[in-house]
């Protein structure tokens, strides 16, 4: 059969570009239909910063309420919050979708993806782009702008460089818990709110120091599920504090090692989900 | 003289049965919520129990152990309140199934409280009880002094699921007048959760956002059974939260009945 | 070259564990041990009740499902393990699943669906120009998709499903809850892409007008197995599928009994309605109103086309004997 072996070497070698195209054109056309309900578009905008900045108000009630917690004042908290709530909002943009994966499988838009030569999870990552989710990103980067401000940071190029490796890496690490969600949800198709527990409880554990975690929830957040590698262990090692118990200040440098094993976990998930789904066990 | 109706017959005892028996379809759904529960549960309880320990083991008048009772009937009450700012009443408002809810000869505001209300208390038996056994077993949290504390609190835990319920049915009944209600619900979500004392005890908001909490029904939808729960108010004081509670139950009730006549009103008016 | 080529198809489904024994999972065979060769060019109706396989064997057809056991190729390619080779080289329209995109104008689906494919821009514009004029869509391509009606909705669909020129065509209850109209339409430009293009069909439905205007091969399965497989005329001589000719008489009267090619069916209201049935393909309606109006005088009459659960549950009762 030589005729399906050209052509899929064809496919293959055409892939790339033109996979491109396809993204963009479904990115571009959600925005433009979303920018198109206007009146919802602004209100959910708002709606989006006004959850935001409460919670915001959370942190800064508690911390102002104590002199700090965990070793962490309230201005160096501000950069802990910043840091976690600007990359979790970044990779909310871009895959907070894939969390209602519940909600594709039973309109059977998922069945329609399968009929489709791109991969599956690339067309679930850019089958929505919710602008109004930008908004959310306001709140993180003010709160690290403030942070940055308040807090005596000796500048150099090694802290520029771990700010943005912090950055990137939290980007990653939450953007592969919502794909992680998405494949354990093949399973719990009646039950996905229990991934909320990494997911959102990410977020929430990304946004405060580690050390006064319990010990097993110190496995959870700081191994299997790294978030810790988001903001905390980093600022520790930008603000030189002695970050977690018996390891070293530098541990912030890791970031990278946490968000590739961040992405295998959510690479194996995501195809054993599959293969549950499409019936071949698992 | 008419014989007294059995409680099988009487529509609103129906009202709360089935909003009950409906929750207990989900066996999955209430573990999935158990566990999320559990997980914010035990990071809550590290942050707070790390600033109670931090401020010299008393903070706003919270030891270790009322902290952690706060952090976990806070967490039990979860499912029993509504947060969300999303009602049944809401889809059916803006679907116009509502009308069907007006041929009936009940009361639409009680049928639909009532149902919620059922939900919330079913919830407490799969995702409240639970999440306190956590709170037992790994924080020692404080429980209630004695027999007396109980009653009043589970009281006081069934006026404040009532008064969630209340309110959030008087905030969906804007949708008579309004086209599109998502807003209300990003807002009450956003302000409830805050001032309900879900995130942190509103004793720790400086005084102004303190007295702003109070002027608002959240305090008596979670902090406030909370507070008589966990034994942090006894006595009178314990009595006082009760009577706040019972007046923002009459205040929302009322307003909701009267969004309620004037929605009729206006339905009929435009016909559906 | 076989388009479609199943041996020993199997899926079996295996349920929850039910209250009364705890350790047996119920188990249900969805598709048993079919073999099937489909060729290119071929038009084949895939019929059969609700539940008897139809669409598991499409979803393992397309790469949605994996089988049990045996083997399937479609188009040549295995459809799981070269699942994106496969989409570029098929279409299908599910009936209850859109592929288009709700908010936007249908022109604009029709141009991701092209990125989708790497249609080059030219062939692009010119194979969306055919697609719009055969199926007369030029009137609502810029309006969105949500606010198609039924028959618009589907038009769309089959056309963003043949946009790539694939050639396979699946479609699974392509002509459901759609309007007379429509569905002359839809059928009419399927049959015109088939003459021009080789497309292969393959398509399953509740309407007999479907199979009998599209399909020259007929698939009947029942619970996961082919219960028939042969052409239209086969099919008809196996369960005689027979229009009706319903007549409403002047005049009350017995039973029109040895008509010459019709055959009474029953009476209704004491004989002023009357039900006789034919075989097309040795007579015609008007020859047997004929034979009627010489006996009687006729004062309506309307002819009603073969049930399609009919004629399956007529197999069904043929082969299971």
């Amino acid at each position: 059969m030589a005729e399906p072996k050209r052509n899929r070497r064809l496919g293959r070698q055409r892939a790339l570009p033109d996979g491109l195209r396809a993204y963009r054109a479904v990115l571009a056309s959600r925005a433009r239909s979303q920018a198109s309900y206007r009146a919802s578009f602004r209100m959910d905008l708002v709606g989006t910063v006004l959850v935001g900045l409460i919670e915001f108000s959370e942190v800064w009630v508690l911390y102002s309420a104590t002199d700090q917690i965990g070793g962490f004042t309230l201005a160096q908290i501000l950069l802990v919050f910043g840091l976690a709530d600007l990359a979790f909002s970044l990779a909310d943009l871009v895959a907070g979708h894939c969390d209602n994966l519940p909600v594709y499988v039973r309109a059977g838009t998922l069945d329609v993806f399968f009929l489709r030569p791109q991969p599956v999870l690339a067309q679930l990552i850019t089958s929505d782009l919710s602008l109004r989710r930008l908004a959310r990103c306001l709140v993180g980067a003010t709160s690290l702008t403030v942070g940055l401000v308040l807090n005596d940071i000796d500048w150099s190029v090694g802290t520029v460089g771990l700010l943005v490796v912090a950055l990137v890496c939290g980007f990653v690490i939450f953007t592969a818990q919502f794909v992680t969600a998405a494949g354990l949800q093949f399973f719990l198709i009646n039950g996905s709110e229990m991934t909320n527990a990494f997911v959102y409880g990410g977020r929430y554990a990304a946004t405060q120091p580690a050390n006064v975690w319990p010990r097993g929830l110190l496995v959870v957040f700081g191994a299997v599920f790294p978030v810790a590698f988001a903001a905390y262990l980093p600022v520790s090692t930008l603000l030189g504090m002695p970050g977690l118990a018996g390891l070293p200040t530098w541990l912030g440098w890791c970031a990278p090692i946490a968000a590739l094993w961040a992405v295998v976990v959510a690479g194996l998930c995501w195809r054993w989900g599959l293969r549950h789904y499409r019936g071949a066990g698992g | 003289m008419r014989p007294r109706p059995s409680p099988a017959r009487n529509p609103y005892w129906r009202f709360l049965v089935a909003g009950i028996r409906g929750q207990s379809a989900y066996p999955l759904a209430t573990l999935a919520g158990l566990v999320a529960n559990a997980t914010f549960g035990l990071l809550k309880g590290g942050i707070m129990g790390a600033a109670v320990a931090s401020s010299g083991g008393e903070l706003a008048g919270y030891t270790a152990a009322t902290m952690a009772a706060f952090v976990w009937l806070g967490q039990g009450m979860l499912g029993s309140v509504n947060l969300s700012g999303r009602s049944d009443l809401q889809t059916r408002i803006k679907s116009g199934d509502v009308a069907v809810d007006f041929l009936r000869p009940v009361s639409v505001q009680a049928a639909h409280i009532l149902t919620d209300v059922g939900k919330g208390l079913f919830a407490l038996l799969p995702r409240g009880l639970p999440s306190v056994v956590i709170g037992v077993l790994v924080s020692g949290m404080a429980l209630p002094p004695d027999a007396a504390a109980y009653a009043l609190g589970l009281a006081s835990l069934v006026i404040g699921i009532t008064v969630s319920h209340a309110t959030m049915y008087a905030l969906a009944t804007s949708g008579f007048w309004l086209v599109e209600t998502r807003g209300v619900s990003v807002l009450y979500m956003a302000l409830s959760g805050f001032f309900t004392g879900l995130f942190t005890p509103i004793y720790l908001f400086p005084d102004w956002l303190l007295t702003l909490a109070l002027l608002t029904p959240f305090p008596s939808m979670m902090q406030f059974p909370i507070d008589v729960l966990s034994g942090q108010v006894s006595g009178a004081a314990a009595w006082q939260h009760l009577g706040v509670q019972l007046v923002w139950l009459a205040v929302v009730l009322a307003v909701g009945h009267l969004t309620t006549r004037a929605g009729r009103r206006r339905l009929e008016v435009q016909g559906g | 070259m076989n388009v479609i080529k199943t041996e020993g198809l199997t899926r079996v489904f295996t349920g929850r564990p039910n209250r009364k024994d705890r350790f047996r999972r119920p188990r249900h065979v969805a598709v048993d041990r079919l073999d099937l060769i489909v060729e290119a060019g071929e038009s084949v109706g895939y019929i059969g009740a609700n539940g008897a396989g139809k669409s598991t064997t499409i979803k393992m057809l397309v790469g949605i499902l994996v089988p049990t056991s045996g083997a399937v190729t479609t188009v040549g390619l295995h459809p799981l393990k070269q699942r994106r080779a496969l989409a570029r080289r098929i279409g299908v329209v599910f009936g209850q699943r859109s592929q288009l995109w709700w908010d936007l104008p249908v022109r604009e689906s029709f141009s991701i669906l092209a990125a989708i494919h790497s249609l080059p821009a030219a062939d692009e514009r010119t194979r969306t120009a055919e697609l719009v004029e055969m199926l007369e869509m030029g009137e609502f391509l810029s309006t969105p998709v949500r606010q198609l009606s039924l028959g618009q909705r589907m038009r769309a669909e089959v056309a963003a499903a043949l946009l790539h020129r694939p050639e396979l065509v699946i479609l699974d209850e392509p002509t459901i809850g759609l309007d007379v109209l429509s569905k002359q339409r839809l059928r009419e430009f399927l049959v015109a892409q088939r003459r021009e293009h080789g497309t292969t069909l393959l398509l399953t439905t509740h309407d007999m007008g479907d199979v009998e205007r599209l399909c020259d091969r007929i698939l009947v399965v029942d619970h996961g197995s082919l219960a028939f497989d042969g052409t239209l005329d086969g099919l008809a001589r196996t369960v005689g599928a027979r229009r009706e000719l319903v007549v409403d008489l002047a005049t009350a009267s017995g039973d029109l009994v040895d008509l010459d090619g019709a055959e009474h069916v029953r009476s209704e209201s004491d004989g002023l309605r009357q039900r006789l049935a034919f075989d097309p393909q040795r007579t015609t309606a008007a020859r047997v109103l004929a034979a009627v109006s010489e006996r009687v005088e006729v004062l309506d009459l309307s002819i009603t086309e073969p049930d399609i659960e009919d004629v399956v549950r007529e197999i069904y009762r043929a082969t299971r004997r």
